[in-house]
């Protein structure tokens, strides 16, 4: 593996070997000291041309507790305007002799470009509506934890799903765990031709009905600017992940979010906070599979 | 200065002539039958065709000189065998005043290279809102009204140019896209493209505006050229509207007849273009529509940009494929040599085809005919290579390909403009 820029070409076997390697980094994490010597020496940027805290903190943190030297760029997708570009950004990096590149960028393709632009190894941390590969891993390797092996199982994901990468990234990467993929949101939020084997469905009872897990996708509120959602309120009515409809899922269904949440516009509040939410896991398990993936990459353990 | 081209078959529109010794004097075809003159080229195993004519070229000039200068464009189309371009008016200021048409003319006409051809804006600034002054630049040398580059939104005004061009002749070109169906589309919308999370760009963008065009040409009557066709669907109405009779041409680009959106898997935006690529049966169904005429033109949408433009992120790259001089041999290898495309019909496709949508008299290979000439060696096997090109924009969707049918000679009005014979 040379780099992580989507699951294209990835079997089972390579998906469980980032998880054991995960699982080794959160008995890491659970140490007093949570550091390991394994890339003393090497250098990773993170270049985020979006804003992102959640992400960029986890590789960073991720980064350092393998002893990694981290440099860290934030662009405005705006400076792009003014000539600057995101391949003048990352060859200027580079020349600091970079070993893997961590990048957030809000047009779909940038990791792609970016491999035929430096010679280090590429990370995609979320390349506009396309793929959030460390994202999707650390959402089934949250979810095996609560559920068991995914495989036959089905996973209700709701909202946004055309402008979503997180969405199109599961959807990759449940099918290969062998789970069956049900999306479910506005007409309009739907992509026209569904992706990656998913299920696409306007009714959200469809979706949820009998699902071992259900996750909850962001709704932006340019989504309502844009004309494509005419209010919140709207959404909620047809949409909303309530304890109500939670119920048509699978008794003690996990509910999961890849953040960060509008409280009471995609999750009812007092779910979202309740026993059954994995945000939390998921966050703290980020670390550890970004932990996972820098060492697959600049370390190795796979072909 | 007389040339001599000796042992060439030649081919036109009308077909394939055999080989002939055609001399060249004073700008015209002398003979058929040699002669003396003051240069001989020997031409066994070549091809001799009518210069081609390029309907659809974005040149750059004035305002965009960086991309493309009247100098690099005019030679990057001798260089591919055209001796004829029509420049597009979406340049900075538009075309859109009979004094910017008179000087883009007057300074391409001092380039040694194709001849150049001005299409005006269709409407004010290419706003859609207000026409421009047609018979003002039709009097200054525009072949066309287009408002390409901006799709046509108010039908009321499109209508309004249909009969105002029709009375002077003229053809209206349209880049045939409702705006509203294309969004912010930057890719053909289909599972593959919603896959890339790129935001799509439908078929139906295009074949709605063709019906609707279609349907205000039965209101209007006149001329409307559809340039660079890209779908089933819309070459599907058009072929319905020629058998109704209606003055409808229709042009189909060198990348839509030979690339399609799997062409997408890499993300890069040398790809991106508008209309975009579309899938296989589109494809063949532009390939099987040029053969029969319901496409009547090949026209490249030569559009440059810098490479640093086309190599920002797939959002923010400018559309546009550059394509001047690999257009013939690409054509020539991909459809003719390798499925058996008629030979001929592409040849029409290159100059009687465009010759007819601007009013033209044909231009065959017969004594007397003006002498704009391309020579082309379907034995010359090359890989096209960019850095080698004479535009501005030095890079390819095609680089590395093994093409035949290279242009070795292009005469215009029998002065040698291109010559690759060393």
């Amino acid at each position: 593996m040379r780099h992580l820029l989507d699951f294209e070409g990835w079997t089972e076997d390579d998906v469980r070997a980032i998880f054991e390697t995960a699982r080794a980094m959160k008995e890491v994490l659970a140490r007093p000291i949570k550091t390991v010597p394994t890339l003393k020496g090497r250098t990773v940027a993170t270049v985020f041309f979006e804003p992102s805290t959640r992400t960029k903190t986890s590789f960073e943190l991720a980064a350092k507790r393998l002893s990694a030297d981290v440099v860290s760029f934030s662009g405005q997708a705006s400076s792009l305007k003014k000539g600057e570009s995101y391949q003048d950004t990352l060859k200027t990096l580079a020349a600091y002799g970079v070993d893997a590149f961590v990048i957030r960028a809000d047009a779909a393709g940038v990791p792609h470009q970016a491999t035929r632009w430096v010679d280090a190894a590429i990370l995609n941390a979320g390349d506009g509506w396309r793929a959030h590969p460390s994202q999707a891993l650390l959402d089934a390797f949250t979810l095996e934890e609560a559920i068991g092996p995914l495989r036959g199982k089905k996973i209700a994901i709701v909202g946004d799903i055309l402008h979503s990468r997180v969405a199109r990234s599961n959807a990759e990467l449940l099918a290969i765990l062998g789970a069956e993929v049900w999306f479910a949101g506005p007409p309009p939020l739907l992509p026209r031709h569904p992706f990656f084997g998913a299920r696409v469905t306007a009714r959200l009872e469809e979706a949820l009905k009998d699902a071992d897990a259900v996750m909850a996708l962001r709704i932006q509120r340019e989504r309502i600017s844009g004309g494509l959602l005419a209010s919140e309120e709207d959404y909620r009515a047809g949409y909303q992940i309530t304890e109500d409809r939670l119920a048509l899922a699978a008794p003690g269904a996990p509910l999961l979010h890849p953040g960060p949440m509008n409280r009471d516009v995609e999750i009812e509040g007092t779910l979202a906070d309740g026993p059954r939410s994995l945000v939390l896991a998921q966050v703290a398990n980020g670390q550890a599979i970004r932990m996972a993936i820098l060492y697959h990459l600049l370390v190795g353990g796979g072909s | 200065m007389s040339v001599l081209i000796r042992g060439a078959t030649l081919v036109d529109a009308r077909g394939v002539h055999g080989v002939a010794d055609v001399l060249v004097q004073n700008g015209r075809i002398a003979s058929l039958g040699g002669g003396e003159a003051g240069r001989v080229v020997e031409a066994r195993g070549m091809l001799l065709l009518p210069g081609f004519l390029d309907l659809h070229a974005h040149l750059r000039t004035p305002g965009e000189e960086q991309k493309e200068s009247l100098e690099t464009g005019l030679r990057a189309a001798a260089a591919g065998g055209f001796t004829a371009v029509v420049m597009m008016p979406n340049t900075r200021p538009p075309l859109d005043r009979p004094e910017a048409v008179r000087g883009v003319l007057r300074r391409a006409a001092g380039v040694r290279g194709a001849r150049a051809l001005a299409a005006a804006a269709l409407t004010k600034g290419q706003g859609g809102a207000e026409l421009a002054e047609l018979r003002l630049l039709a009097n200054a040398g525009a072949v066309l009204f287009t408002d390409d580059g901006r799709t046509n939104e108010d039908a009321g005004v499109l209508a309004a140019g249909l009969r105002y061009a029709a009375g002077l002749g003229r053809p209206v070109a349209v880049h045939a896209e409702d705006a509203g169906l294309r969004g912010g589309g930057v890719v053909h919308d289909c599972p593959l493209t919603v896959a890339l999370g790129l935001p799509g760009n439908p078929a139906e963008a295009e074949s709605a505006r063709v019906a609707r065009d279609l349907e205000v040409l039965r209101m209007t009557g006149g001329h409307i050229h559809f340039q660079h066709l890209s779908t089933k669907s819309a070459v599907r109405l058009v072929a319905g509207a020629k058998k109704k009779g209606r003055r409808v041409t229709a042009e189909a680009t060198p990348h839509h007849l030979t690339l399609t959106v799997d062409a997408l898997k890499g993300l890069d935006p040398l790809y991106k273009v508008a209309p975009p690529l579309r899938e296989e049966v589109d494809r063949e169904a532009l390939i099987e529509a040029l053969a029969e005429g319901v496409v009547d033109v090949v026209a490249t949408d030569h559009a440059p940009h810098t490479l640093a433009e086309k190599a920002a992120d797939f959002l923010r790259a400018p559309f546009g494929i550059p394509s001047l001089e690999v257009a013939f041999p690409l054509l020539f290898t991909e459809l003719v040599e390798k499925r058996g495309f008629p030979l001929v019909r592409l040849v029409e496709a290159l100059t009687d085809g465009p010759r007819l949508v601007l009013g033209m008299a044909p231009l065959h290979l017969e004594e007397g005919a003006a002498a704009n000439l391309v020579l082309v060696d379907p034995g010359r096997r090359q890989a096209v290579d960019p850095a080698r090109f004479f535009s501005k924009a030095r890079y390819s969707p095609w680089a590395g390909w093994e093409l035949v049918g290279w242009p070795v000679l292009t005469l215009v009005e029998g002065e040698v403009v291109l010559d690759r014979l060393g």
